[in-house]
């Protein structure tokens, strides 16, 4: 017998915030996985909702590939606002 | 053994290279995440580390299992089971965190089935009274936590993300743990013995549970290198030491030491010296309730292997008729 | 309306209720650490936690009742087997995890209809627990009908372990609904609701079920009865004696 699927567990902490990762456990199907999700880990009121992930269906990328995904965003500060000075009486905006 | 850290499982070198980038990042108080590049002798330790951590949660919850149907009123009932449900619920958090190293939950449950894992001693004594209770959350969460608080600094994420969410929710432990202790010690004569006893029979396996002294400890110096340790064994034990002595002349029982003494230069109490030989033969098996407790859980394991399968041959057939109800 | 109301009847009736929920509880707390796996031990003794604060509640409304200074404690742990309400089937022992599961699923369908009802009780302090037990229960349902599937429509052993734990508890389930005539004074100040009701709509439920999962209700058996008048199983007594022993064994002691 193999064992029981995984599934990666995310909560919705209070509407108004994404839901977070915050663990895994194994279940046979998802309504399962839903079922014990609830009992593990929200025990203490931690969420409002939650989705459970098959393990396996997730695809991420490579942390050998960190610099060059994610290095090239670093030097493109005209993305962001401090890059522009503004005239004193207008740089509220 | 798990010093060297250069060479992998095939026996090839890991390249210097990718070894210095690697310690560099944790001298940076960066953390290890699954994926990312380790040493192998770093993942072996951190396997063998967090499951015996997790194994100790699943055969914690027996020796305090063993009164819930007992509970001596309802609140502390509920108490009680709430408790032993978080360690369950802590034991599955840190299976959840050394799977992302690679091994199965299955894996992990063999070994400790078959005696090939270890976990904290401290289980494997009788809790005979309803004190054992209240030493237990006092005592044994007491140390637990003087363990796991720095553990939520340790350098591996996924474990240190467990930790952070187990020391949360055992703060009550501890608490629940000493207020029984307190009823007992201020109720009749035969409660305030109950009591007693229950601290002679703890305190030393209490202290055994921060691990070897640090100059036998054979794994403490490369854990610290690595920061998935954060203090020494030693060191851990003086500070629940310290805190604890207090609270036990609060409530007017004696720790079974008659060494115990407060040491005016040091700033620390002095002890008397550790049972090392109870401890040794304790982790190997002879404890008083070492087979009880592995028993316990092969039978669970048994008992629940048709579950398991009937669970799963359920989403074999039904794998496309039932949609989950998530979003 | 509601002055006119025998008392000792309601204790009597808030009593079948609280001791339904504790001796549910207790079954279940006993899987605490022997769950068929670890998600399912979290899930059991939450399960437990519910059914044990539903006691507490409904012990708190029968000593609110009267005026000897009881409390929820001194119901749960100071009376015997003889002075329990419950019925039969909640005292039963929790056998195997298709047993304790159909044992849940019926009680749990049962608790939904009841608390329904309940939740219009013209006696407003009964009407709000009832309220907040609801929601557990709904929950309690999901998880308990979800197993009974898995179980009966899956391999061949698990179907035949709940087919025999149906034929072991069917006749357990008419005790649930039996009335006497105090209760009818309940029902008739709708204080409670008619459990002719509850139990048609508890029959069409769960002989849908059944029959989803192919599973046969056996045709005779001994049928159950005798928990509202005191009388009750050998199990009971066991139950209580592990539970009770020290509150027993140090009377009056503070814990």
């Amino acid at each position: 017998m193999s064992e029981l699927k995984l599934y990666e567990i995310f909560i919705r902490a209070k509407s108004g915030l994404n839901h977070r990762h915050v663990g895994s456990l194994h279940a046979s199907d998802a309504q399962m996985a839903l079922l014990n999700a609830r009992d593990v880990y929200t025990r203490r009121k931690e969420g409002v909702s939650i989705w459970v992930v098959e393990a396996e269906k997730i695809t991420a990328s490579n942390p050998e590939q960190e610099h060059e995904w994610f290095d090239p965003a670093e030097d493109k500060v005209y993305r962001h606002p401090t890059f522009y000075p503004l005239d004193k009486e207008v740089e509220n905006m | 053994m798990y010093s060297q850290g250069l060479t992998d499982a095939k026996g090839q070198t890991e390249p210097a290279d990718l070894l210095a980038a690697f310690q560099a990042k944790i001298d940076r108080e960066e953390k290890i995440e699954p994926r990312d590049w380790m040493p192998m002798a770093y993942r072996k330790t951190l396997i063998r580390q967090m499951s015996q951590h997790a194994h100790s949660e699943i055969v914690g919850q027996l020796p305090e299992g063993n009164w819930i149907t007992r509970a001596p009123s309802l609140k502390r009932k509920m108490i009680l089971l709430a408790k032993v449900q978080d360690e369950a619920g802590h034991g599955l958090y840190i299976y959840s965190a050394t799977e992302t190293l690679g091994v199965s939950r299955d894996q992990l449950t063999e070994e400790l089935l078959t005696g090939k894992a270890k976990y904290s001693s401290i289980f494997n004594y009788p809790t005979p009274s309803w004190a054992d209770m209240g030493a237990i959350g006092w005592l044994v969460d007491g140390a637990a936590i003087m363990n796991q608080v720095p553990l939520c600094r340790t350098s591996y994420g996924p474990y240190a993300r467990s930790m952070v969410r187990i020391c949360k929710e055992e703060s009550f432990h501890q608490r629940q743990g000493y207020e029984i202790m307190t009823v007992l010690a201020r109720g009749t004569a035969a409660q305030k013995e109950m009591a007693q006893r229950a601290l002679n029979r703890t305190w030393w396996p209490a202290l055994m549970m921060f691990g070897p002294s640090d100059k036998d400890s054979k794994h403490s110096e490369q854990s610290m290198k690595w920061k998935i340790k954060r203090f020494s064994n030693d060191e851990l034990r003086q500070k629940f030491i310290d805190a604890t002595v207090p609270q036990a002349e609060h409530l007017g029982l004696t720790i079974p030491d008659p060494e115990l003494n407060w040491n005016e230069e040091t700033g620390h109490y002095d002890h008397g010296e550790i049972n090392w030989n109870e401890f040794i033969e304790v982790i190997h098996g002879n404890g008083p309730c070492n087979k009880e407790r592995i028993q316990a859980r092969i039978d669970a394991h048994d008992e629940g292997e048709w579950v398991r399968a009937a669970a799963e041959v359920y989403q074999q057939r039904h794998s496309n008729t039932s949609k989950s109800e998530a979003a | 309306m509601m002055s006119d109301l025998n008392q000792t009847v309601l204790y009597q009736y808030l009593l079948r209720l609280g001791d339904s929920s504790l001796t549910m509880g207790q079954r279940l707390a006993e899987w605490c650490g022997h769950g068929p796996y670890l998600e399912e031990d979290v899930a059991l003794t939450n399960v437990s936690l519910d059914f044990i604060g539903h006691a507490q509640l409904f012990y708190q409304l029968a000593v609110a009742l009267d005026d000897e200074h009881k409390t929820p404690d001194d119901l749960a742990f100071l009376r015997d087997a003889h002075e329990y309400r419950n019925p039969l089937i909640t005292e039963l022992p929790k056998g195997d995890f298709a047993y304790t599961t159909l044992k849940q699923y019926f009680i749990d369908v049962f608790n939904l209809n009841l608390f329904q009802g309940l939740k219009h009780s013209q006696l407003e302090p009964l009407a709000q627990v009832a309220k907040k037990a609801l929601m557990e229960v709904k929950y309690h349902l999901k998880r308990s009908e979800a197993w009974v599937v898995r179980l009966a429509l899956s391999t061949d052993e698990a179907k035949a372990r709940i087919q025999k734990s149906l034929d072991d508890l069917w006749f357990y389930t008419p005790e649930l609904f039996e009335v006497d005539d105090g209760m009818r004074t309940l029902v008739d100040a709708e204080v409670i609701p008619d459990y002719a009701t509850i139990k048609s709509s508890w029959q069409e439920r769960v002989e849908e079920l059944l029959q989803k999962c192919e599973l046969e209700p056996p045709e005779s058996g001994w049928v159950a009865t005798g928990g509202m008048e005191g009388e009750h199983s050998e199990h009971l007594g066991y139950l209580l004696a592990e539970m009770q022993f020290l509150p027993r064994a140090y009377p009056g002691c503070e814990w």
